[in-house]
């Protein structure tokens, strides 16, 4: 007789919640979130005649050139804030290494065949570690364009570069929005939620992060 | 004036077409500057200031003639003084207006994301619309002459409009209106061209200056202002005048390739993500299955 199904059901207990992401960690999630879908609307009216529009939907062309930087500020400080709560679970290790082998079955959404997952899996790692290195670049290409103005004349091949860097970076993240956003919102069903209450189901966890939900509940032994 | 938009031939950051392309018979305009009969008096600055409606503004001294380093979003006109010493050991005093050249091609107009912000009219005048401008500065970026210059006050960027509103009325520009030596002229492109290079052989079979010639750069189309120098191998030599001035190629490929590339990506990622549910669907949470104990965790 297994100890912890004595007095409750199975299905009572795979919807158990546990706590996934702390208060701070969602908080800065959400602060990352809204500052990056401003700088995506903003970013893209720069970006084509066609969607200038997307311009005056937050205030006007000057209105969003004099925040656009600002937010990437506020943005670049969420991702340096979520450096801090995450880095030591981004760690890539050996069992990334192996989950990678068998991306066909994640892909394929056979996700028992894949190995065990810790709290994040390979492909929420690079994708942190990508966003990560993107901001870095974003901010030093986007310090020089917010003052082109101070760059002196000699020294024009850092506007160039810098126009060229902030556009292939940042379309480079917005790939990688659109994943992230697609994967949590709406192809791994409880995801979503856990970011804005901060819980999962323990089938969840079992499913998607089994190294992690062993981590948290406690090991074999000690049940619930 | 009625027909204003159909004098436009290019519109900086607009989606779909450009009203006035080849809708109305305009000539092309052109100001020519004969760098060898410029004195450098500097009356075209000041009639440059006076016309629009700037003060004077303070010069710095570097032990030169040269009275600033280089134009301002308030001082569209300058001219480059250029103590350079020949081969023969004589000194030549190189003196050249400096102002907007209103390229064919302009740069500014291609980096502009701004619907409207940069304008060329069917003349050939590229003319900056300052209440379209959000003041990003990438037209400072596009501009392979150092033209554009943004003001902190305004936040918004300005530069030689090639007194675009006395053109429109019949008039030549303000500075052309002050040379005393006459070695500003305006006209049509094709008689601006014309002039420039009659004085041009003028120099090389009577002056003695055998590269003299014409600078009207093909790498941005031509301009719009065109230029007589003595020696149009090394148009350096008049404060810094680009050899061979193109559109920078890194704003090409970010105008060009790039976004196409960009867009393509961006669409192609949601269609292949909207396959994937379709193909695929949610990622279900499982039961729990036992481990081999026979324990449920």
């Amino acid at each position: 007789m297994t100890t912890d199904a004595v007095s409750r059901s199975s299905a009572a207990h795979n919807e158990e919640m546990v706590p996934r992401y702390t208060l701070a960690e969602r908080v800065n999630h959400w602060i990352g979130a809204l500052a990056y879908i401003y700088l995506l609307i903003t970013g893209l009216a720069f970006w084509s005649p066609y969607l200038y529009w997307l311009a005056a939907v937050v205030g006007g062309g000057p209105v969003a050139r004099a925040w656009h930087p600002w937010v990437g500020l506020i943005f670049t400080a969420s991702l340096f804030w979520s450096f801090k709560q995450w880095h030591g679970d981004m760690k890539i290790d050996d069992a990334d290494r192996a989950w990678a082998k068998a991306i066909p079955n994640y892909i394929q959404n056979e996700d028992d065949k894949l190995p065990p997952v810790g709290r994040f899996n390979y492909g929420q790692k690079l994708f942190f570690w990508a966003m990560f290195y993107s901001v870095i670049l974003l901010l030093l290409s986007g310090i020089t364009l917010w003052y082109t103005e101070a760059l002196p004349w000699s020294l024009r091949f850092v506007r160039y570069a810098a126009i060229l860097i902030h556009a292939s970076v940042a379309l480079f993240t917005i790939g990688l929005f659109l994943i992230h956003v697609y994967m949590s919102a709406i192809l791994e069903e409880g995801s979503f939620g856990s970011m804005v209450h901060g819980y999962v189901t323990r089938a969840w966890a079992w499913t998607f992060h089994r190294s992690w939900y062993e981590q948290v509940s406690g090991g074999s032994r000690r049940v619930q | 004036m009625s027909q204003a938009a159909t004098e436009l031939i290019r519109i900086s950051g607009h989606a779909g077409v450009v009203p006035g392309a080849g809708l109305n018979r305009e000539f092309r305009v052109a100001k020519l500057v004969d760098t060898t009969t410029c004195i450098g008096c500097k009356a075209c600055e000041v009639a440059c200031l006076e016309w629009n409606g700037y003060p004077f503004s303070e010069t710095t001294f570097d032990n030169t003639y040269q009275t600033m380093p280089e134009t301002a979003w308030n001082y569209w006109n300058l001219i480059k003084f250029n103590e350079h010493e020949r081969e023969d050991g004589s000194m030549m005093l190189l003196m050249r207006k400096d102002q907007c050249m209103h390229c064919e091609d302009p740069g500014c107009l291609a980096a502009c994301p701004a619907d409207g912000a940069i304008v060329q009219y069917a003349n050939g005048i590229v003319d900056f619309q300052e209440a379209n401008c959000i003041g990003c500065g990438y037209c400072m970026t596009g501009c392979p002459f150092n033209i554009p210059k943004f003001s902190p006050k305004a936040r918004k960027v300005f530069k030689c409009t090639l007194c675009n509103d006395r053109v429109s009325e019949g008039l030549e520009p303000a500075c052309i209106k002050a040379c005393p030596t006459g070695c500003l002229h305006f006209g049509t492109k094709a008689e601006m061209k014309e002039l420039a290079e009659t004085r041009a052989q003028q120099l090389r079979e009577q002056s003695g200056f055998a590269d003299a010639g014409v600078y009207d750069p093909p790498g941005v189309g031509g301009t719009h202002v065109i230029y007589v120098l003595h020696d149009a191998k090394n148009p350096e030599l008049y404060g810094g005048l680009p050899k061979d001035p193109h559109v920078p190629m890194s704003v090409r490929l970010w105008k060009g390739p790039l976004k196409w590339l960009g867009n393509l990506a961006i669409v192609g990622g949601i269609v292949g993500m909207a396959f994937h549910y379709m193909r695929f669907g949610p990622k279900k949470e499982e039961e729990i299955k036992p481990d081999e104990d026979g324990r449920r965790r």
